[in-house]
């Protein structure tokens, strides 16, 4: 696909007896909002993880910005330029909330451990340039007011908007979301959604699995549908959900 | 965190040069021989403190690091080279001023490798020790990488108390005095006793300030995260394995740099500061001054240490920092100043001088 920023290639992976992914290949175009969507168990989260690093694929290739990222590391994908959210939120829960976003920093700064040992005047500037940066991406989020209370204090939905400001503050160029509506009320959902069209419009690209349908379709520009580890099909969100085989593994063979 | 973070430190110092005082004004001279030892497994507390505590990540093997920085010290510096002194490399070594001159206790002349030349190898060697092995067992966690650092002391241990250049069971004495100028040397002479403390002490000083800066660093925070949640860590762009071999190294050489020192202090040094009973007390030591408070490890550190040199808990010495180790696990597990009731004291001490300000 011309213009993809992100493509798979054939990506399977197997756990045991289980063939989670099986020659996923899909493309994400740049700048766009892109939904991955299935039933539970179609493999989404594991494309997920074989994409970011978390897992490597048994087979297949993944290519970011043109670039074969297969089998590279978790740390070295995010020095890349993939940030992440996870499924069930992950902050840093002993670390207050200014903190945790300052760790989004790491891969946008450089000072080491014998620097670090020594707080060098050029480490300290550094200190502080991250500090500013994680403040400014709070505030940003709306969430200044939140800047020195412990993470793991906060009230739920508030942790999902700090694991983005996380996320954000690294100034990734693909975002992967993993299931970012889940837990959050209609109110809360409808918030996300501007967000992730704000966070767009900044010029980073998202991907994100979803069981909202409703958010699927009004935010996304394409989607994909993934079911018992393979691509089903892909589309505009008006084409997916006039896929007959789309409807039948959300609904059965009844309705199709 | 700004410059507010370096007033325990400050504090610290303070607290160091007023035991000082108050021991020469109470006579007591004789207690800073306990005094300094307690000083230097200190420092072996405060890179566990920075290991266990910062980065989540346990070893029961830092009496070997100890004694890896102990013994290449004591075995350089005892080595006699004089009968090759007139050959080429014996020459080129002394030019260079690798190589000293002393006479030991028996009037013996002994050519060796000097002091800080020793202690540059010590540490060398155990932050090579210390990657070599930390890159392949930091990878395990909890349970399995206790297991492998435990190992590792056992090692180091059979290594000391069976190899005859280490003086087996009897260890390395004769160790010469470190000197460091102006006539100043770090050793047992009676006459250096004060001048010792503040040597050992600064050192401590100076290895709290060096966590401090570290904790409140980009590369401090990776950690912290890591110990937070390492997948999260990890898609943030943290080299978690990278992070943590570094936190290990940087303790590793908290402990030699301690094990060095010491045996020059010592003159001595023998297999039992290999011996995991040391190990466990290191961590007993941590556990009890609360894992990451790095005040109150060192506290627990002078304390206790300082109680089992002045010989307080007698030949029960082990059992002693055992019992410590079962009881914080079970009473206390954020440490004894962690400890609900001191904690309440702590509030209503706090809640008493605000209310004092206020009035």
């Amino acid at each position: 696909m011309p213009g993809a920023l992100l493509e798979t290639h054939a990506l399977s992976r197997r756990f045991g007896g289980l063939q989670a992914v099986q020659d996923a290949s899909i493309a994400v175009a740049a700048d766009s909002i892109t939904a991955l969507i299935g039933p539970n168990g179609a493999g989404k989260s594991t494309l997920f993880n074989l994409i970011a690093g978390s897992l490597a694929p048994d087979s297949g290739r993944v290519v970011f910005g043109g670039r074969d990222i297969t089998g590279a590391a978790p740390h070295a994908v995010a020095a890349l330029g993939i940030g992440r959210t996870f499924q069930t939120t992950r902050l840093f829960a002993h670390m207050t909330v200014l903190e945790n976003v300052m760790v989004g920093r790491h891969v946008r700064s450089k000072a080491g451990c014998i620097a670090g040992m020594l707080n060098l005047p050029s480490t300290w500037r550094e200190e502080r340039r991250i500090r500013e940066h994680a403040a400014a991406t709070l505030a940003d989020l709306e969430l200044g007011g939140h800047m020195h209370a412990v993470a793991g204090t906060l009230p739920f939905g508030v942790q999902r908007l700090v694991e983005f400001a996380r996320a954000l503050a690294a100034e990734p160029r693909l975002l992967l979301l993993d299931e970012p509506a889940a837990g959050l009320n209609l109110h809360e959902t409808a918030a996300l959604g501007r967000l992730i069209e704000r966070i767009r419009s900044q010029g980073i690209t998202v991907l994100v699995v979803e069981h909202d349908m409703s958010l699927v379709m009004d935010i996304s520009e394409r989607v994909i549908v993934l079911d018992q580890g393979r691509v089903l099909t892909a589309g505009t969100p008006l084409e997916v959900q006039k896929n007959p085989d789309v409807v039948r593994i959300y609904l059965g063979d009844d309705h199709a | 965190m700004g410059p507010r973070r370096y007033i325990p430190v400050l504090a610290l110092a303070a607290l160091v040069a007023a035991v000082e005082r108050a021991v020469a004004l109470g006579g007591a001279g004789y207690y800073l021989t306990q005094l300094i030892m307690a000083a230097y497994y200190c420092l072996v507390a405060a890179g566990l403190c920075l290991l266990m505590g910062h980065a989540g990540q346990i070893s029961l093997g830092h009496a070997g690091f100890f004694a890896l920085g102990g013994y290449t010290s004591a075995a350089l510096t005892t080595h006699n080279l004089l009968a090759h002194a007139a050959e080429p490399w014996a020459r080129f070594l002394a030019s260079c001023g690798l190589l000293a001159e002393w006479q030991n206790v028996y009037g013996v002349k002994v050519l060796s490798v000097a002091p800080w030349a020793a202690f540059a190898a010590a540490v060398a060697l155990a932050a090579a020790v210390a990657f070599a092995i930390g890159v392949p067992i930091i990878r395990l966690r909890g349970h399995y990488l206790a297991m492998a650092t435990l190992g590792f002391g056992v090692i180091i241990y059979r290594i000391a108390a069976g190899t005859d250049a280490l003086g087996r069971s009897d260890g390395i004495a004769e160790v010469p005095p470190f000197a460091l100028g102006a006539g100043l040397a770090v050793g047992g002479a009676a006459a250096l006793r004060v001048f010792n403390y503040y040597v050992a002490w600064g050192l401590v000083v100076l290895g709290a300030l060096v966590i401090v800066n570290l904790t409140g660093s980009r590369v401090g925070r990776a950690l912290a995260s890591i110990h937070g949640n390492e997948a999260a860590a990890n898609a943030l762009g943290v080299d978690t394995a990278r992070c943590k071999v570094q936190a290990f190294v940087a303790s590793a050489v908290f402990a030699a740099v301690a094990g060095s020192f010491l045996t020059h202090y010592n003159g001595s040094i023998g297999p039992s500061e290999a011996s995991v009973m040391k190990s466990v007390r290191y961590v007993a030591i941590v556990a009890a001054g609360g894992m990451a408070n790095l005040w109150g490890v060192l506290l627990t550190g002078a304390a206790l240490n300082f109680l089992s040199l002045r010989g307080v808990f007698d030949t029960y010495d082990d059992a002693v920092f055992g019992a410590i180790l079962i009881a914080v696990m079970l009473f206390a597990p954020r440490g004894l100043l962690g400890m609900p009731q001191l904690r309440a004291l702590r509030g209503f001490v706090g809640r008493r001088l605000h209310a004092g300000r206020a009035a």
